[in-house]
């Protein structure tokens, strides 16, 4: 059920339960299980526009050999639920461990299959973003009492997300020398391409200060992704920027680069519908180089805003012109609005975190 | 502006006559391609000797060139026509191939010309397959374990290091020419002599053979700059074991999860960006369904079968961006041609699954292996477009138009096989794979024993069993009803099961609400609005993204190629919407579903339904679009056997009325129709028993013609020469009933045969030419050779054929296009058959005679009156004459002599100022060698056939070539002639020698003429063996085979005409449109 009234009807899969959330839609056509584990999609209901939903499975989440695991961005399901067109009810991957309904089941996540999700992905494109109600139940449903409780839920822009979904304490992984991941609702992907790149990644809280992190002597920081509005998030844009303006290397990915955008004197605003995707187009300012993308976002930096703060234009969507990455225009600062540690999506924007070891003075 | 300013005019090079495995799809990129270029302003040239394609009518060209593709022709226009630069990529492995060649011989240097899009260097390193291997290890991409060889021994060694059994591929050749798996040595044997044979460069690749992996595609394009992206991955249900052009693919891929998808997408990027692809190209691997391990296995670094099925599946136009970047744009640069408000350099999201199905025709070809591998035998495909891998693979199987409305509940049962002989079909797969695997799910084999047997994925193994589940319950019940809908099956299916029809299930399914939706393709998953018309139906949607404005044509198109419906009908289907459009029919709309087309791009007409031409679709879309008219006559046979349903279910036919087709159809009425008008046609009787067979051909003499009624291409005739000959027949084919009978006519050995193509309007009739056939009159006219002016008959009888054809036009009132069949026996005319349609010889017909037969009859078809055209006006100056091409290397085991089968794949037609000018260019366009010396070998059964040859061998001799013969064919020219004929001896007697075999492979034969005698004309009475094993063997070296006596006639005096005249190679003028 959607916040305009519009109730869609489906086959139940995964828990019995009913979810409230902002009803987002992403055009992926692989990656289920990143995208469901993806911190990003705290407080939201995703339809997927892809139809056939499930085909592969579910992998056993098995940790690499710096502890984190594959697959899985974090370690739960974030969405609060999912919108299909076709779930595969048997799934054939050798990878597979249970299926996407065994997965969702022992979640506790709801989910809905036979949805025309191509025609609710036009819904939202023309009248927005919207709360919605997903309900899985084997009694009969009152479409009535549930958009009651849909009236009365919170609604997504004033929810605090990211204190859900952030480290409660600081972990580690790999080995070398530090690079601090400010956990907004970190992927895993993030601290795997620090650890890749033979640093070692510390995941702190979302809220930690700029003398807490400093205590671990970063050679960096990354400041995460994570659901919500970045206007949430005061405490991480303080402590952000007084690293970045003392001089600490920093790249921010997603709802980061919204946060260093707003430490930086930048503004930020909610898109219509959002980008989620990885199919999205971004063309780097003075090269005139074209990237494929991996985006999942909501908000966006303003670019007028741009204009008279510490940053400068680094990337548009060559869609629609938003801002998908800025540059501080005298500390070694970058931030991108897209996902370069892909996962899910495409692999073709590694270069941001080598950016990062470049301004790191790593190699 | 184009980027590079400094290019004024572009050479395009076409791919000549449709072949397995280069067919229309190259029609369709190198139409774009020349769009492209005129959006730019560039000044086009085209080399294309396919006659019936839309590319080489010069609406998109500047110039046009019906030319052989070959090294010299396209030096001699470079040298006329002094363009600045050169595509090759449009022209498939043909084009890639000369271009190639030219810059080997540095005639592209010497002439200062420009390769444009990916260089010749970068096609080397990919079809050079191990300079290929080198690049991948450079940029870090797997591959897998292989040598390449020159020679046997090479592969042996090579073969005993990897491990039987592997895999021999042939470098620059098309579909898997040449190669083959093989499991032992001796397979290792005959497979690599074959393709070092079909190899330009004499070499082969020795491969580690991985039939049970994934087969994964990726659909690459990379600009100047480094901009690439991915159009769209593709995934092969039949994974590795059969070769992609045989394969059922799926796109996407269903059974990769994010880390595969994009690794090898990531691998994609980089090994394009290593070998410098500029444009597009298509890269395939192996995915190990066990674990992470996947290998690069090709780049074809030029638009291909699979790059023309991304460009339908998705959406985007990459033929289009491919020259637009060949020209120099980048790909930010250019915009998304559907959203026109986005960038093109972006990667399409689906929200549909795309299944293609291939198209075999096996059943034309004599003793052809069925069995799919790793060579290529399909003749065309179909692609279906739906929500679910279900709705789409029954949709692909109904759009193949062979017979089945699914993967159940058809009309005739699946052969009784044992478990054993299920399973042995299962492990080594033929055209017929999916159906034996429903057929092994409807006996409860489990699953993973079809995977372990098949190597076909769980996941559509599962999918196929939950179409034979559902088959087995099915019901009117609306919810049923949706989920048998959603599971793609037909109405007719529903009505198979529940013991209704196909009509009464259709109004019970209105009744319940039970609709398709029209969904749009629209590269992005409805994120941006689209103002896309390119649209398919599916029941996995609750609202129609379009609203049509009602009123408006509905073209139909002609579904999948197959041998006897090809290009040409794609022409006309092209040209019929252009025609409408400029009659001022305002709105029209086309439904096809072959992805190899012109017509299916989306902007040329209205609205573009990628569907099935099945009544039950039909109906949903003229409903839907509340059309004023549906027209049937371009669309070849499947369009033109839809026409009395819908007219029966109330559709309003634009063109002939129904039932008038159906006079004509109908063998009884359209023979009395000719009794009124008395004119001839060959004896003939309509029988339902074997007796009443017997009994006609008594009475008028063997042979016989025996066939049933209404058929395209030949299919299911035969002509008989004995009274067992019949019987014969009468158990090959479906038992004759009233509903079904079997026509009888006297087969007239010794005849010209004749068509003419026309056009009516009800009052007057325009001829557009009167065709001869050069082969004799039982070869079927899609593999004769056929000649513009006639140039053995006399006026007289050309005035009659005028005569008669203007009488049965205005007789069945045709309204449009129309094909008819003469028979010239002794200075007599005979009428063979009318068709009330576009026919295979019209474009040919229409470039001749300067007059779009298709443009004009659009404006019949709407009401119009025909423009005078005064008798004869069509005999234009010179020749043209258009030659058959044959597929048979591809087919193992195919006999390659001609009958009343069609069994050429495609055709090339060449314009000249005399009669042998364009032959020869006709038969350079379809792969004939034509020698200026050397040898030639004569064989003919029977003294009639080789007393036809006295004057072509005597001819032969003069010309100074060496003619070779066996036994008895040496002994009767000998004593006939005058010259040397020398005594060569048969593949069936290896002690004797000079043996044929030996001198076959050892090249010392130029060409073969080898004409069967009768008997072996009666196919089913057993062929002469040594003769057969001559033409197979000369097929498989490469060595020309001339099997008809007129055939053998026309070549030597082209050799002759050659040794004192060069060809001409003029440009097409324009023609009426």
């Amino acid at each position: 059920m959607l916040g305009d009234g519009t109730v869609v009807e489906g086959e139940g899969f995964g828990a019995s339960a009913t979810a409230f959330g902002e009803v987002v839609f992403n055009t992926g056509m692989v990656g289920y299980t990143e995208t469901l584990t993806d911190p990003s999609y705290g407080g939201q209901i995703l339809s997927l526009t892809y139809p056939l939903v499930g085909n592969y499975g579910v992998p056993r989440p098995s940790p690499d050999g710096a502890g984190i695991p594959g697959t899985f961005e974090s370690d739960r399901i974030q969405a609060r639920g999912l919108v299909v067109h076709g779930l595969a009810e048997t799934a054939s991957h050798w990878r597979l461990h249970v299926t996407l309904d065994e997965w969702l089941h022992s979640e506790g996540v709801p989910g809905i299959a036979g949805v025309d999700t191509r025609e609710l992905a036009k819904k939202l494109r023309s009248g927005g973003v919207m709360m919605g109600a997903l309900c899985a139940s084997d009694e009969p449903i009152d479409a009535q009492e549930v958009l009651g409780r849909l009236g009365r839920a919170e609604k997504y822009g004033s929810g605090r997300y990211v204190r859900e979904v952030s480290a409660k304490t600081v972990s580690e992984y790999g080995s070398g020398e530090p690079v601090v991941v400010i956990d907004a609702g970190a992927k895993n992907a993030i601290l795997r391409n620090i650890v890749s790149m033979g640093y070692r990644a510390v995941r702190v809280p979302w809220d930690y200060t700029a003398e807490q992190v400093m205590s671990h002597s970063p050679r960096g920081i990354v400041v995460s992704n994570g659901p919500g509005d970045p206007q949430m998030c005061p405490e991480t844009a303080s402590t952000v920027g007084k690293l970045v303006s003392e001089g600490v290397p920093a790249l921010g990915i997603c709802l980061g680069a919204q946060i260093m955008g707003l430490a930086g004197g930048a503004g930020t605003y909610k898109l219509k519908y959002g980008h989620r995707g990885q199919n999205k187009p971004c063309l780097e300012e003075g090269t005139g180089r074209v990237y494929v993308t991996s985006q999942n976002h909501g908000y966006c930096i303003d670019p007028d805003s741009l204009r008279g703060s510490e940053y400068g234009l680094w990337f548009r969507n060559s869609d629609d012109g938003t801002v998908e990455g800025i540059r501080h225009l005298e500390k070694p600062a970058v931030a991108v609005q897209f996902h370069p540690e892909a996962s899910p999506g495409p692999y073709d924007c590694r270069f941001v975190f080598e950016k990062l070891a470049e301004l790191m003075g790593g190699r | 502006m184009p980027r590079s300013e400094s290019l004024g005019s572009v050479l395009v090079l076409g791919s000549g006559a449709i072949k397995i495995g280069e067919a229309g799809e190259f029609d369709y990129s190198g139409s774009q391609c020349l769009k492209a270029l005129r959006e730019d302003g560039i000044r086009s040239v085209l080399i294309n000797p396919n006659i019936a394609t839309i590319q080489t009518d010069t609406r998109f060209a500047d110039r046009v060139y019906l030319l052989p593709v070959t090294p010299e022709y396209v030096e001699s226009l470079i040298e006329s026509e002094r363009p600045d630069g050169v595509m090759l990529a449009y022209g498939g492995q043909t084009a890639l191939n000369c271009g190639v060649k030219l810059d080997e011989s540095g005639a592209l240097a010497r002439h200062g010309i420009r390769v444009l899009g990916t260089p010749v260097d970068g096609i080397k390193r990919t079809e050079d397959r191990q300079m290929f291997k080198d690049s991948m290890s450079e940029c870090g991409v797997p591959v897998l374990r292989s040598s390449t060889v020159s020679d046997f021994e090479g592969a042996k060694e090579a073969a005993a290091r990897l491990g039987y059994p592997v895999i021999v591929r042939v470098a620059y050749t098309l579909g898997g020419k040449g190669g083959g798996v093989a499991h032992n040595e001796i397979e290792l044997h005959e497979i690599v002599g074959r393709g070092i044979n079909a190899s330009m460069v004499g070499q082969v690749l020795v491969e580690e053979y991985v039939g049970h992996w994934k087969q994964i595609e990726y659909e690459v394009m990379r600009d100047a700059e480094s901009n690439s992206v991915i159009v769209c991955n593709m995934e092969n249900v039949l994974s590795m074991r059969v070769h992609t052009g045989d394969n059922v693919v799926v796109a996407p891929s269903q059974t990769l999860d994010n880390s595969e998808y994009h690794a090898m997408r990531t691998a994609s990027l980089r090994a394009t960006g290593h070998v410098g692809i500029v444009g597009e190209c298509n890269i395939q691997y192996a995915l190990d369904p066990g674990s992470d391990r996947y290998a690069a296995i090709e780049i074809n670094p030029r638009l291909s079968r699979s790059s023309a099925l991304a460009s339908k599946a998705t959406g985007y136009p990459l033929a289009y961006m491919s020259a637009k970047i060949g020209l120099g744009y980048t790909l930010p640069e250019l915009e998304n041609r559907i959203t026109k408000s986005t960038t093109a350099c972006f990667e399409p999201s689906l929200d549909y699954v795309v299944c293609k199905h291939p198209r075999w025709d096996f059943s034309k070809f004599e003793r052809a292996n069925r069995r799919l591998g790793p060579t290529m035998k399909s003749v065309g495909e179909v692609m279906a477009v739906g929500r679910t891998f279900e709705e789409s693979l029954q949709k692909a199987v109904r759009m193949l138009d062979a017979g089945r409305d699914g993967m159940a509940l058809n009309r005739l049962a699946e052969p009784d096989l044992s478990d054993e002989e299920l399973e042995r079909a299962l492990a080594d797969p033929d055209d017929q794979i999916l159906h034996r695997v429903a057929q092994a799910l409807g006996r409860g084999v489990p699953t993973q024993r079809i995977y372990s047997l098949s190597s076909i994925d769980p996941w559509f193994v599962e999918k196929l069993r939950g179409i034979v589940e559902a088959s087995r319950s099915v019901s009117l019940e609306p919810r049923r009803l949706l989920e048998l809908k959603r599971m793609g099956f037909s109405d007719r299916q529903i009505a198979r099961a529940s013991g209704s029809d196909e009509r009464r299930v259709r109004r019970a399914r209105k009744d319940a609400g039970v609709l398709p939706s029209v969904k749009q393709i629209d590269t992005l998953a409805a994120e941006w609005p689209a103002k896309t018309n390119y649209l398919y139906m599916t029941y996995g949607g609750s609202s129609h993204d379009v609203s049509p404005p009602g009123g408006g044509v509905l073209v139909l198109g002609a579904g999948p190629y197959r041998i006897g419906s090809s290009v040409e009908f794609d022409w006309g289907t092209v040209n019929m919407v252009w025609g409408l459009q400029e009659n001022g029919a305002g709105d029209v709309s086309v439904v096809n579903c072959n992805p190899e087309t012109v017509s299916t791009d989306y902007d040329i007409c209205s609205r573009l339904y990628f569907e099935e031409l099945t009544l039950e679709r039909i109906l949903d879309i003229a409903e839907f679009e509340g059309s004023r008219g549906v027209v049937t006559c371009v669309g070849g046979q499947t369009a033109n056997n839809l026409t009395l349903d819908l007219d029966g279910a109330g559709v309003r036919l634009l063109g002939t009325a129904a039932r008038d087709v159906d006079r004509a159809e109908n063998r009884s009425t359209f023979s009395t129709e000719l009794d009124k008008l008395h004119i001839r046609q060959p004896r003939w009787q309509a029988l339902s028993s074997v007796s009443e067979a017997k009994e006609f051909a008594r009475e008028v003499g063997y042979p016989v013609l025996v066939r049933p009624s209404y058929v395209l291409s030949g299919a299911a005739m035969r002509v008989v020469w004995s009274p067992s000959g019949l019987s014969e027949y009468a158990r090959s084919v479906p038992s004759p009933s009233p509903d079904h009978p079997v026509v009888i006519s006297k087969f007239m050995l010794d005849s010209l045969e004749l068509d003419v193509d026309g056009v009516c309007d009800g009052r007057r009739v325009v001829i557009g030419a009167i065709v001869e056939h050069i082969d004799r009159a039982g070869v079927h006219s899609g593999d004769a050779m056929m000649c513009i002016p006639p140039w053995r008959l006399d006026n007289r009888v050309m005035e009659e054929v005028a005569e008669y054809t203007r009488k049965i036009a205005l007789t069945f009132n045709v309204r449009g296009p129309f094909n008819l069949q003469f028979l010239v026996h002794d200075g007599t005319v005979y009428v063979i058959e009318l068709n009330i349609r576009a026919s295979r010889s019209m474009p040919f017909v229409s470039k001749m005679s300067r007059t779009n037969l298709i443009s004009m009859a659009s404006g019949a078809i709407l009401g119009g009156d025909l423009p005078e055209v005064p008798d004869g006006a069509w005999r234009t100056p010179g020749y043209c004459i258009k030659a058959p091409q044959f597929s048979f290397m591809q087919l193992d085991g195919a006999d390659i002599v001609l009958g009343v089968e069609m069994q050429s794949t495609g055709e090339a037609a060449c314009f000249g100022e005399s009669f042998y000018d364009a032959l020869a260019k006709a038969l350079t366009s379809v792969g004939y060698g034509l020698p200026s010396e050397g040898a030639a070998l004569v064989t003919a059964g029977g003294a009639r056939a080789k007393e036809k040859l006295l004057g072509t061998v005597a001819l032969l001799a003069k010309l100074g070539f060496r003619v070779l013969a066996t036994e008895h064919t040496a002994e009767f020219f000998r004593q006939r002639l005058e010259g040397p004929v020398e005594t060569v001896h048969k593949i069936s007697e290896p002690d004797r020698e000079p043996n044929i075999a030996d001198l076959l492979h050892g090249r010392k034969i130029d060409f073969i003429i080898n004409v069967p005698s009768t008997s072996t004309m009666e196919k089913y009475a057993g062929m002469l063996d040594d003769e057969y094993q001559i033409r197979r063997k000369a097929l498989e070296m490469g060595v020309p085979v001339l099997t008809t006596t007129e055939l053998a006639e026309s070549f030597v005096r082209t050799l002759e005409w050659l040794k004192s005249n060069v060809t001409t190679r003029r440009p097409l003028e324009p023609y009426l449109r």
